[in-house]
């Protein structure tokens, strides 16, 4: 191995710094699963009659079901009883100013660039940050409530909306879809509810930054977005500050329902604790995230930036079911140290000339693995449907690994596919050319990687964009000192 | 400002450079010539800090400091410039971006302050006048698609803004038609002065038609077999290097 190699892996080898830990309290639920268990849940939250009947469907098929082992990841059997399913939000330590707050998480912060007011909320300081925080959100929910958009927590819009969820609960992803699927429906915590009325534009972009106090939904969140004729909304997901939970499975579900003519963009950045250099204690992330484009005209935008977890399993899909509907997959996954990741997107095209387009950027380090799996399926009757599919790879050091695995199911012939994928070795020649020009090789990679990851990038919102950019750094120097 | 001694150096174990002697003052300009696999290219990358090449014994010296110690960056901070023979395309990183942070690299080393975004944008205007070359480049990722002659004037363009204070050009000259060698050589031209030393290695004379060198060095098997004026350039164009091969064998 090459003196550069060497320091390129002593770059990208280091140890996740920092996340929190908190202490377990009362108001949980003893460990395992039973059908108990599901009633329990839905009778602490209060839920209706239908939501329970729902989960517990949603628990037996579970029950009857066999944890998929197809994809590309390893990883030691999941002991489903020695999980608790309930636990009531978890406190942080408070803590009184910044000061107490670990230096390491500060300076992770102040290089992500990461407002002071948040860096307070994040880091669990007490008082007055979290007020600011309240009354910037109460801005909010007016602003939105003024237009007749919901955005609220899963359970309070269990409440106030119950036969919108009723609607549109598992209509995208059904109980039943796969394993983890049905795990969240029998189970779930909480999570986010959105409804955008018809010819909204909502004005701004919904994103957890102002979700941040009410952050613990859990590991079994459940997301559900509906636009309406006309309408369009952005969501961020995530954050790029580093997360640490002592949940170690996290099984999502993610639904959107686009009707004619809407458009829902959906931004993750995926920061999740990763694990020690040999992998242990990190998260695993398997969510099953799905759109629909239900209408004409309808468009469907997922763009994820994945750089945590130890285990990262996830195809957020379109199905374009609308004619003209459009589908997009924008993704950059970062994987270093003994991380794995098996990610991609399935594009069903059912109506007509319905169009998407697929851009993956897998980045591999250390002794990690990344896959990119992906599906495009043209029904019978989607004439003129066409998608256009890249996938790349990066590979830094050479003990990393890059997987491709296309798969393609076309049943109409006017149907156009088109695919690219490459690899190619962080160059050595590239690194040279930029330190000859005195830029220093960490600063090089960073130019290398950000330009690399570029298409994807562009396609988040501006300010995410700049903490992706920076938290590729973090992640692929692997230290944040 | 540059001494190189008894410089031997191998690539995978095979020697290149046999025990190389050079010395260049301030304000010098060298050129090296040489048939292929003589060492031209390898002389170069060395000086430049290209990690495949070993070297196995010799020093270099650049004003007062061992140059082998230092890392690749930290030469060119320190003012060692190489103009790629083959300059790499980096995609999705665009030319400004990368100018910027080599501009603001070697300032910050030398302990200087960034430049200000409208003074970073008058330097790139007025250098890329300077060398001929159309501002739309600058906003397309660096050296992508850009042709022979656009990447050697693109190499000029970062000469120009790095103000070096040695310029290696590693057969600069080589796939140029007339007109592109005479940008190049009308750069060097410009930039040359008192304290700042060129190294050209090349393998045909024509350049040297543009740049006067103070010195021509006739490298064969690794080592400068003979040194003159312009007059050795001129005349190896005309013999060949035959006969220099068969000076040099004679000596061994």
């Amino acid at each position: 191995m090459s003196d550069s190699m060497q320091t390129l892996e002593a770059h990208t080898r280091s140890d996740y710094k920092y996340g929190f830990t908190s202490n377990i309290d009362s108001e949980t639920l003893p460990k395992g699963l039973n059908e108990d268990v599901v009633r329990q849940i839905s009778a602490k939250k209060g839920e209706p009659e239908f939501l329970l009947e729902w989960r517990l469907k949603a628990f037996r098929q579970w029950q009857s079901m066999v944890e998929p082992k197809w994809p590309n990841v390893d990883y030691p059997p999941i002991d489903y009883q020695d999980i608790i399913y309930y636990a009531a939000p978890k406190k942080k330590p408070v803590l009184n100013s910044l000061d107490e707050a670990d230096p390491e998480l500060i300076r992770t912060f102040e290089k992500l660039g990461i407002p002071l007011d948040e860096q307070k909320i994040l880091a669990g300081v007490a008082v007055d940050a979290v007020i600011d925080s309240v009354s910037v959100k109460t801005t909010y929910k007016e602003k939105l409530a003024e237009l007749g958009i919901i955005f609220s927590s899963f359970s309070e819009a269990v409440k106030d909306h119950p036969e919108l969820i009723k609607k549109y609960l598992g209509s995208v992803v059904p109980p039943t879809d796969n394993f983890f699927a049905a795990l969240n429906s029998a189970v779930f915590s909480d999570g986010s509810f959105v409804y955008i009325p018809k010819g909204v534009r909502c004005p701004m972009e919904l994103s957890t930054y102002f979700r941040i106090n009410e952050r613990n939904t859990g590991q079994f969140e459940r997301t559900l977005i509906v636009a309406e004729e006309g309408s369009h909304v952005s969501y961020l997901e995530g954050c790029t500050a580093p997360m640490r939970d002592e949940n170690q499975l996290h099984a999502a579900v993610v639904e959107l329902v686009a009707m004619d003519d809407a458009t829902i963009k959906y931004s993750t950045v995926q920061n999740w604790y990763p694990g020690d250099k040999d992998g242990k204690g990190g998260i695993y992330n398997f969510v099953t995230k799905r759109g629909v484009c239900a209408g004409d005209r309808s468009k469907i935008t997922w763009t994820q930036v994945e750089t945590g977890s130890a285990i990262t399993w996830k195809y957020p899909s379109c199905i374009l079911k609308g004619n003209n509907s459009v589908g997009e997959f924008y993704s950059v996954a970062v994987t270093n140290n003994m991380q794995q990741a098996d990610t991609g997107t399935k594009m069903i095209h059912l109506g007509k000339n319905t169009r998407s387009t697929i851009i993956s950027k897998g980045i591999s380090a250390g002794k990690s693995h990344n896959s990119y799996r992906g599906l495009v399926k043209v029904g019978k009757k989607a004439e003129n449907a066409h998608n256009f599919s890249q996938c790349d790879s990066l590979l830094m050091g050479d003990r990393c690994g890059a997987h491709t695995f296309p798969y393609l199911e076309v049943e109409n012939n006017t149907a156009k596919v088109e695919h690219e994928a490459t690899t190619s070795k962080i160059g050595e020649d590239q690194l040279f050319y930029l330190q000859q020009r005195g830029i220093s090789e960490e600063d090089a990679i960073n130019m290398i990687v950000n330009g690399y990851c570029k298409e994807v990038f562009n396609e988040l919102p501006m300010e995410f964009a700049v903490e992706a950019q920076k938290l590729l750094a973090i992640s692929l120097e692997g230290s944040v000192g | 400002m540059l001494s190189i001694k008894d410089l031997k150096v191998n690539i995978e174990d095979k020697a290149i450079l046999r025990g190389l002697n050079l010395d260049i003052k301030p304000g010098e300009i060298h050129a090296i010539m040489g048939p292929n696999g003589s060492g031209k290219s390898t002389l170069a990358n060395v000086l430049a800090g290209r990690e495949e090449y070993e070297v196995t014994d010799g020093s270099v010296t650049f004003e007062g400091e061992d140059l082998l110690d230092m890392d690749v960056d930290e030469r060119a901070q320190k003012g060692v410039f190489l103009a790629f023979q083959y300059p790499v395309e980096i995609p999705g990183v665009s030319t400004a971006t990368f100018l910027k942070s080599a501009v603001n690299a070697v300032r910050e080393a030398r302990g200087e302050e960034e430049l200000k975004s409208i003074d970073m944008l008058k330097l790139l205007r007025e250098k890329t006048a300077m060398v001929g070359m159309d501002q739309k480049f600058l906003q397309r990722s660096l050296n992508e698609g850009f042709s022979g002659g656009e990447k050697k004037r693109n190499e000029m363009l970062q000469m120009a803004l790095l103000e070096p204070k040695l310029a290696v050009l590693d057969e600069t000259d080589s796939g140029l038609d007339i007109d592109a060698l005479k940008i190049v050589a009308d750069v060097v031209n410009q930039m040359r002065d008192a304290n700042r030393s060129f190294l050209i290695v090349t393998h045909y004379q024509r350049l040297l038609n543009y740049i006067v060198p103070d010195h021509v060095h006739v490298l064969v098997n690794g080592r400068i077999v003979k040194s003159g004026d312009k007059s050795l350039a001129l005349k190896l164009e005309d013999q060949g290097y035959d006969w220099v091969k068969g000076e040099a064998a004679l000596a061994e």
